[in-house]
C-alpha cells in the first residue's frame, strides 16, 4: 500500500551531497514529493526532509540506501501520524481586487493567513498549513486572481521522545575516543 | 593542533603532494594514462619513478581494469591516475564495474583550473556529477592543501567496510600551487560507520537456527574473500558438516576439492545447489547479495527455507531477500562468533542428495563438455585442461560470456583470491586489461585470461600494455566467431533469430605479431594438449587462440523467469 512518509536525513554539509540523495530516489523512478534542505539544530550538521508516497518495503530500502552516503550521519523515515509537520504558503494578489470584495476579512480570518506587505497595487498574504490547508486558501483567492502563489516543502518533527540523531552523536563521541 | 605543528612541515607542490599521500598509502603500483590537466602530477611523478612501477596503459578504460584485477588478486587497493575530460570519462565503465563487485580503488583525475570550472573549458567535463552514482565517494579538490586528507579519505574509504571504487578530481590549479604538506592516515569519518556493531542476540539467533536444521545450506559469496574469512568459513562449515555452493564472485573462497563445495550457484552454475536450494531448510548466506543471476524468480526462491543473512552492508538485508535473521558485521567477525555457538552435527543423508544431483549433472551435461565425444573442440575441455596442467594453482581471468560461465564452471581452485571477473556489470573487454593487472599484483603467480573472440577487441590494445610491461599473461581466447552468450540466447529464446552475433574476425595470429606477442593458433584436439604446454612453459606473455565449435552452448541453465529448481540441463527443442 502507498502512502505519505517523512524521510529525514542528517548530514554534514557537503558540496554534492543533494545530488547524491536525489540519485536514490530517481534511480528507482521514485518522485519526490517535497524538499526541504537546511542546518539543523546542531551547528555544521544539515537536515534534510523528503516526502515521498510510496510503499513501506521502498521507502525502508530507500532510507538505507541514504544512509549508506559518507556524509550522511543518520536517516529515518517516519509515518503521517508519526510526525508533526508544516508547510508555508505565500500568495500574491492584486490589493484593488481585494478592496472591491466584502469576503476578503473572513477569508483571512477563517484561514488564520496573515498579510506580510500591502501596496496599492499587490498584497502578500503568508498562511502556514498542511498542504490541503494551503491549497484551499489558493483555490479561494482564485476569484480575486492569484498574481502569484508560492509553497515551501514540508518541515517535520517528530512526536516520539526519542531523539535519533543526538543517541547517535553520543555513540559517535564514544567510538572516536576508543 | 600544537602537536601538528611542532612536526616540520614540507612546502611543497600539491602535485608532489599527491605523490608522496601515494607513498604514505603504500602505493607501489599505478595504472594510468597522461594527458593535460594532469600533467603537473605526472611530472612530480617523474622525480619519483623509482618508487612506483607505472603501467602506461593505451585507454583509460584498461586502467581501470587493470587496477581492478590487481586489487582483486592482492586484497590492496588498486590507484588509477587518468587526465580530465575524455580521461575521466573513460573510467566511467570501470567505475561502475567496481562499484557493483565491490573492488577497492582510488581514480585521480586531473581537471582544468578551479577559475574554469563550469566554463566548458577544453576538457572539462563535471566528472564529479557523472561518477556520482557509481562511486562510493568521489570528491573535487580546488585548493592545494585539501589534497593530503582527500587521499587519506580516499584510501581509508575504498578499502573499508564493503570496499569500492574513490574518485578525486583535482583541479589544476590545486596541482601548481603549493601548500604545507604533512599526511595523517584516516581511520574514522564521524558520518561512516564501515562495519556494523556486532549484535550478539543475532548470533543467538542464527546460531539456534542452524542447531535445529536438517537441511542446512550455505552460500558463499565475495565477503569471504574481502574479509579475508577463508578460515572462518571452513571451521564453521566443517563444524557443523554444511555443504555449501559459492556464488560467481565467491569463486575461491574454499578449495574446489573441499568435501562440502557443491560448486557455482545461480543461471549457469552447477546442478545441486539451484536444485537444493529450493529444498533446503535453512539457508545461510554468507557476504553476498542475492544478484538476480543467483536467484532467478524471487517469488520462487527459497521460500520454504529460514534465511540468514551475513552481511557487512546493512542495505543489503532484506532488499532482494528478505532475511529471518541479519548477522550484520564483517563476517570474518561474525563467522566465528557463529561457530562458537552452533553444535556440531553430520548432514550425511543430505549432502549425499547433493551428489546425486552432480551424478546427474555430470552424465548430462559435464561429461560431454569436457570430454565431448563430437569432432569439435569444446570451451570445456580447454578450460579443464588448464587447470588440470596448472594443478588448480593458476588464477583465472575472465572477459564476459560463455567463456566466463564455462571457465567458473570447470576452472579448479586451490586457493583463494584466484578469481577476477566482472560478475555484477558484466563487461565485455574487462579480461584482457584485468588479467594484465592480476599479473602485475601476482607476479608469482599463473595468471590465465580466459577471452572470446568479442571481448577480445574490445580492449585489444591493451596487448600494446602486455608486451611494454612483459607481464607474463597467458591469455586464451577461446574463439567461435561469434557473441555466444547472445547467439545462445536467441538459439533458445528467439527462434534462431541470430541478429546480429556473427563476427568476421581478424587474424588473430597476425594482431599478436604485431603486438610483438608470442602466439599459437589450435583448431584442432591433437594440436590442444602441446599449445597449452607451450603457453605454460613459454616465460613472458602468450596468446592462445582455440577455435572451439560455433554453436556450442552454456548448460545446465536457469532460464529466466523460472525457479532456481526448473534448471534445465539440455535443450530440449
Amino acid at each position: 500500500m502507498e502512502q505519505d512518509f517523512t524521510i529525514t536525513a542528517f548530514s554534514e554539509n557537503h558540496i554534492g551531497l543533494l545530488n547524491r540523495i536525489t540519485i536514490i530516489f530517481t534511480r528507482r523512478h521514485l518522485n519526490i514529493e517535497s524538499l526541504t534542505v537546511g542546518e539543523s539544530a546542531i551547528e555544521g550538521v544539515h537536515k534534510f526532509t523528503i516526502v515521498v508516497h510510496t510503499t513501506q518495503e521502498l521507502v525502508e530500502k530507500v532510507v538505507k540506501q541514504i544512509e549508506k552516503l559518507m556524509e550522511v550521519l543518520k536517516c529515518f523515515y517516519l509515518t503521517e501520524d508519526e510526525v508533526i509537520h508544516q508547510e508555508i504558503a505565500l500568495y500574491k494578489v492584486k490589493t484593488e481586487a481585494l478592496t472591491l470584495s466584502n469576503k476578503f476579512e473572513s477569508l483571512i480570518r477563517n484561514h488564520n493567513a496573515r498579510i506580510l506587505e500591502l501596496t496599492p497595487t499587490y498584497t502578500v498574504i503568508e498562511k502556514t498549513g498542511h498542504k490541503d490547508e494551503t491549497t484551499r486558501l489558493f483555490h479561494e483567492l482564485d476569484e480575486f486572481g492569484v498574481l502569484q502563489f508560492t509553497r515551501s516543502g514540508r518541515i517535520a518533527i517528530t512526536k516520539s521522545d526519542k531523539e535519533h540523531l543526538t543517541a547517535y552523536l553520543k555513540e559517535i563521541d564514544k567510538l572516536m575516543e576508543n | 593542533m600544537t602537536e601538528k605543528k611542532t612536526k616540520a612541515k614540507m612546502r611543497i607542490t600539491g602535485s608532489e603532494a599527491v605523490i608522496r599521500s601515494l607513498m604514505h598509502e603504500n602505493v607501489d603500483t599505478i595504472f594510468g594514462f597522461p594527458g593535460g590537466a594532469i600533467m603537473p602530477v605526472y611530472d612530480a611523478l617523474y622525480d619519483f619513478r623509482d618508487k612506483f612501477n607505472h603501467v602506461l596503459v593505451r585507454h583509460e578504460q584498461g586502467a581501470i581494469h587493470a587496477a581492478q584485477g590487481y586489487a582483486r588478486v592482492t586484497g590492496k587497493v588498486g590507484t588509477v591516475i587518468v587526465t580530465s575530460g575524455p580521461g575521466a570519462t573513460n573510467l566511467t565503465t570501470g567505475l561502475a564495474d567496481a562499484m557493483i563487485d565491490s573492488t577497492p580503488l582510488v581514480c585521480i583525475s586531473g581537471q582544468v583550473s578551479a577559475a574554469l570550472l563550469g566554463s566548458d573549458a577544453f576538457q572539462e567535463t563535471d566528472v564529479v556529477g557523472i561518477t556520482m552514482p557509481i562511486t562510493k565517494w568521489n570528491i573535487q579538490v580546488n585548493a592545494p592543501e585539501e589534497i593530503p586528507d582527500a587521499i587519506a579519505k580516499a584510501y581509508y574509504i575504498a578499502s573499508s567496510g564493503r570496499p569500492g571504487p574513490v574518485l578525486i578530481d583535482i583541479a589544476k590549479n590545486a596541482q601548481f600551487g603549493e601548500l604545507d604538506y604533512e599526511y595523517t592516515r584516516c581511520n574514522f569519518i564521524r558520518s561512516y560507520r564501515p562495519e556494523p556493531p556486532l549484535e550478539p542476540s543475532a548470533i543467538d539467533a542464527a546460531a539456534n537456527i542452524i542447531n535445529q536444521a536438517k537441511k542446512p545450506f550455505a552460500l558463499i559469496g565475495q565477503g569471504i574473500l574481502l574479509g579475508s574469512a577463508e578460515k572462518e568459513l571452513q571451521a564453521f562449515l566443517e563444524k557443523a558438516d554444511i555443504p555449501a555452493a559459492w556464488t560467481l564472485l565467491g569463486l575461491s573462497a574454499l578449495p574446489t576439492s573441499h568435501p562440502l563445495n557443491m560448486g557455482m550457484l545461480g543461471m549457469h552454475g552447477n546442478y545441486a545447489p539451484n536444485i537444493k536450494t529450493n529444498e533446503c531448510d535453512v539457508l545461510i548466506a554468507i557476504g553476498m547479495r542475492f544478484d538476480d543471476r543467483v536467484t532467478s524468480d524471487l517469488k520462487k526462491y527459497a521460500r520454504q527455507a529460514k534465511m540468514i543473512h551475513l552481511e557487512i552492508d546493512p542495505a543489503e538485508v532484506n532488499k532482494n531477500v528478505k532475511a529471518d535473521v541479519a548477522v550484520l558485521g564483517n563476517v570474518k567477525d561474525t563467522l566465528p562468533l557463529l561457530t562458537k555457538k552452533i553444535k556440531s552435527a553430520k548432514h550425511a543423508e543430505w549432502i549425499g542428495e547433493f551428489r546425486e544431483c552432480s551424478k546427474v549433472e555430470f552424465e548430462k551435461v559435464i561429461k560431454h563438455a569436457v570430454h565431448p565425444e563430437k569432432k569439435g573442440l569444446t570451451m570445456g575441455e580447454v578450460i579443464n585442461l588448464l587447470t588440470e596442467k596448472t594443478n588448480g594453482e593458476a588464477i583465472l581471468v575472465t572477459d564476459v560470456g560463455q567463456h566466463q560461465m564455462m571457465g567458473a564452471r570447470y576452472f579448479k581452485f586451490n586457493q583463494s583470491r584466484s578469481i577476477v571477473t566482472s560478475g555484477g556489470l558484466g563487461t565485455m573487454g574487462f579480461g584482457i586489461p584485468a588479467a594484465l593487472g592480476a599479473k602485475i599484483g601476482r607476479p608469482d603467480r599463473t595468471v590465465i585470461g580466459i577471452v572470446g573472440d568479442g571481448g577480445f577487441q574490445m580492449t585489444m590494445q591493451e596487448l600494446g600494455t602486455v608486451y611494454q610491461t612483459g607481464a607474463a599473461v597467458k591469455i586464451v581466447l577461446l574463439n567461435n566467431n561469434y557473441l555466444g552468450m547472445v547467439r545462445q540466447w536467441q538459439e533458445l529464446f528467439f527462434d534462431k533469430r541470430y541478429s546480429f552475433t556473427e563476427l568476421t574476425n581478424p587474424d588473430f595470429m597476425k594482431l599478436a605479431e604485431g603486438f610483438r606477442i608470442e602466439a599459437t593458433k589450435v583448431t584442432e584436439r591433437s594440436e590442444l594438449n602441446a599449445s597449452i604446454n607451450k603457453m605454460l612453459e613459454h616465460n613472458g606473455p602468450f596468446l592462445l587462440e582455440v577455435v572451439v565449435e560455433k554453436e556450442g552452448n552454456v548448460f545446465p541453465m536457469v532460464p529466466t523467469g523460472a525457479a532456481v529448481s526448473e534448471m534445465i540441463l539440455e535443450n530440449k527443442s
